[in-house]
């Protein structure tokens, strides 16, 4: 690696918190305003526990910086399933300047997984929850795939070991940041539940909208320029991009997440009258998420294609979760991030020029379905025995805020009854 | 329910990994993963409307 291609990497990454920055926005203004502290200071804490469990115990298993791996053989293939990178990042100074840009990647998505299931369970996941999940995140289940799809393991050797294109694809995360992020913020819902008068005993579900649009919008357009970061660093560090290729990435991550807007005004207008504000910025989302999986491997035009129809779905999946499965997201976790995720991977394979790559992001997909998401039920449903993750029904009356900080976000606010308590 | 659904996805997971060991042309290749996708949609199927049985219950 040249110096020229470390710096521009080290700068590109460093734009990468804006995406944090942008989806905790996104996650404070979708929820309710007698909430919003204790979110916000979740989404901080969330980032905070999410690094030190990675560096503490992640670090090792993903295997970013060398070290030995722990391989086994079968159908005489060699199987990589877990890194085995020193403890507690030893021997980090010394690794090549590579290893500490993908390790410094892997910091940043770990960061960004965790905030996904924060504003899946707004309004009544409880803080120490919250942080004890995103330790189960950031320590086994983020470490583990991120070994698989990055740094040598299983999924990234499928084109080595069975023909099948380069492999596993996911140059910006797609799979192992926003697929496992849904996925995390599925398995919150279901088990803290929706929140309390959402779906009533009679007629459809109670509109809860979020109390703050601005924060929302303004939280895509921080998001926007932290998925350039992410983008363009990730296709430099796990695609070996070269320069010329880094135009086309980013025009590809713009169109990507305008043509999924455009799509989502035009549906929202088209079924409601008007246009649907956060729906519209969990399409532009969507659009970006998409985009992490396959803005470096396809062509502008496609990316049109891929953007229309993470935004056409989106409007559409978020109503069909809420109204037919009731499922309450007040942030619209699952879609944007697992669906737009799972879209962008399996497109990333359908417009790939080599032969086999749709069948390598087709089991990259089967194991994001059929392993990840039972693990992380698993692994939360028995967290919640210990830590239970729903607030008890006085905080949800009182407001996150009050019940778990002892003040609210906006002291000066008159806060209104809660009608679904009656 | 839902614990059941969430058992058949590992399986159709299984059933891909089987597919790569298995088979070396590309057809029986496709036609295996898909099938252990197929399995895991229904499995999630199912661990949803396990759920959805819940959320009734508790409404």
């Amino acid at each position: 690696m040249t110096d020229a291609v470390f710096a521009l990497t080290l700068v590109l990454l460093l734009l990468a918190p804006l995406a944090v920055a942008g989806l905790a926005l996104v996650n404070v203004g979708l929820g309710r305003s007698r909430s919003a502290a204790q979110s916000l200071l979740g989404n901080l804490a969330a980032v905070a526990v999410a690094v030190i469990a990675f560096a503490l115990i992640g670090a090792t298993f993903a295997g970013a910086f060398g070290g030995a791996a722990h391989s086994f053989s079968l159908a005489g293939k060699s199987w990589n399933w877990l890194g085995s990178a020193p403890f507690l990042l030893g021997g980090l100074a010394s690794a090549p300047p590579q290893s500490q840009l993908a390790l410094l990647f892997e910091f940043l998505a770990v960061s960004l997984a965790a905030l996904i299931p924060w504003g899946s369970g707004a309004d009544r996941f409880r803080l120490t929850a919250g942080s004890a999940a995103t330790v189960l995140l950031a320590a086994i289940l983020f470490p583990l795939l991120a070994h698989w799809i990055w740094a040598g393991g299983w999924l990234s050797q499928l084109g080595v070991n069975f023909s099948l294109g380069a492999g596993f694809l996911d140059p910006a995360g797609a799979a192992s940041i926003h697929v496992l992020g849904g996925f995390s913020a599925l398995a919150v819902i279901w088990i803290a539940g929706p929140r309390r008068g959402k779906f009533p005993r009679e007629g459809l579900s109670t509109a809860m909208p979020g109390h703050n649009a601005t924060y929302v919008l303004f939280g895509c357009l921080l998001a926007l320029v932290g998925w350039l970061g992410f983008n363009l660093a990730g296709s430099l560090i796990w695609l070996h991009a070269p320069f010329a290729s880094l135009p086309v990435t980013a025009i590809n991550t713009l169109l990507s997440a305008s043509c999924a807007l455009a799509a989502t005004f035009v549906i929202t207008r088209t079924r409601f009258g008007k246009p649907d504000a956060s729906l519209c910025a969990n399409g532009w989302l969507a659009g970006l998420v998409a985009s992490s999986a396959c803005a470096a491997l396809v062509s502008p035009a496609q990316s049109i294609f891929i953007g229309t129809v993470a935004g056409t779905f989106t409007p559409l999946l978020v109503e069909f979760l809420e109204l037919a499965v009731s499922i309450d997201d007040p942030s619209g976790a699952v879609t944007v991030h697992a669906a737009g995720g799972l879209w962008g991977l399996l497109a990333a394979g359908l417009f790939a020029s080599q032969p086999g790559q749709f069948l390598a992001q087709l089991v990259g997909v089967a194991t994001l379905l059929g392993l990840f998401l039972p693990l992380v039920y698993l692994l939360f449903a028995l967290l919640n025995r210990l830590v239970p993750f729903r607030a008890d029904p006085d905080g949800e009356r009182l407001g996150m805020d009050l019940h778990e900080l002892g003040g609210g976000a906006y002291p000066e606010f008159v806060i209104h009854r809660d009608e679904s308590h009656r | 329910m839902k614990y059941a659904g969430l058992l058949v996805m590992p399986a159709g997971f299984f059933l891909v990994l089987a597919a790569l060991v298995l088979f070396t042309a590309p057809v029986p290749h496709l036609a295996f993963v898909l099938c252990g996708l197929a399995v895991e949609v229904l499995g999630f199927v199912v661990s949803v409307r396990g759920h959805m049985e819940i959320r009734g219950e508790h409404r």
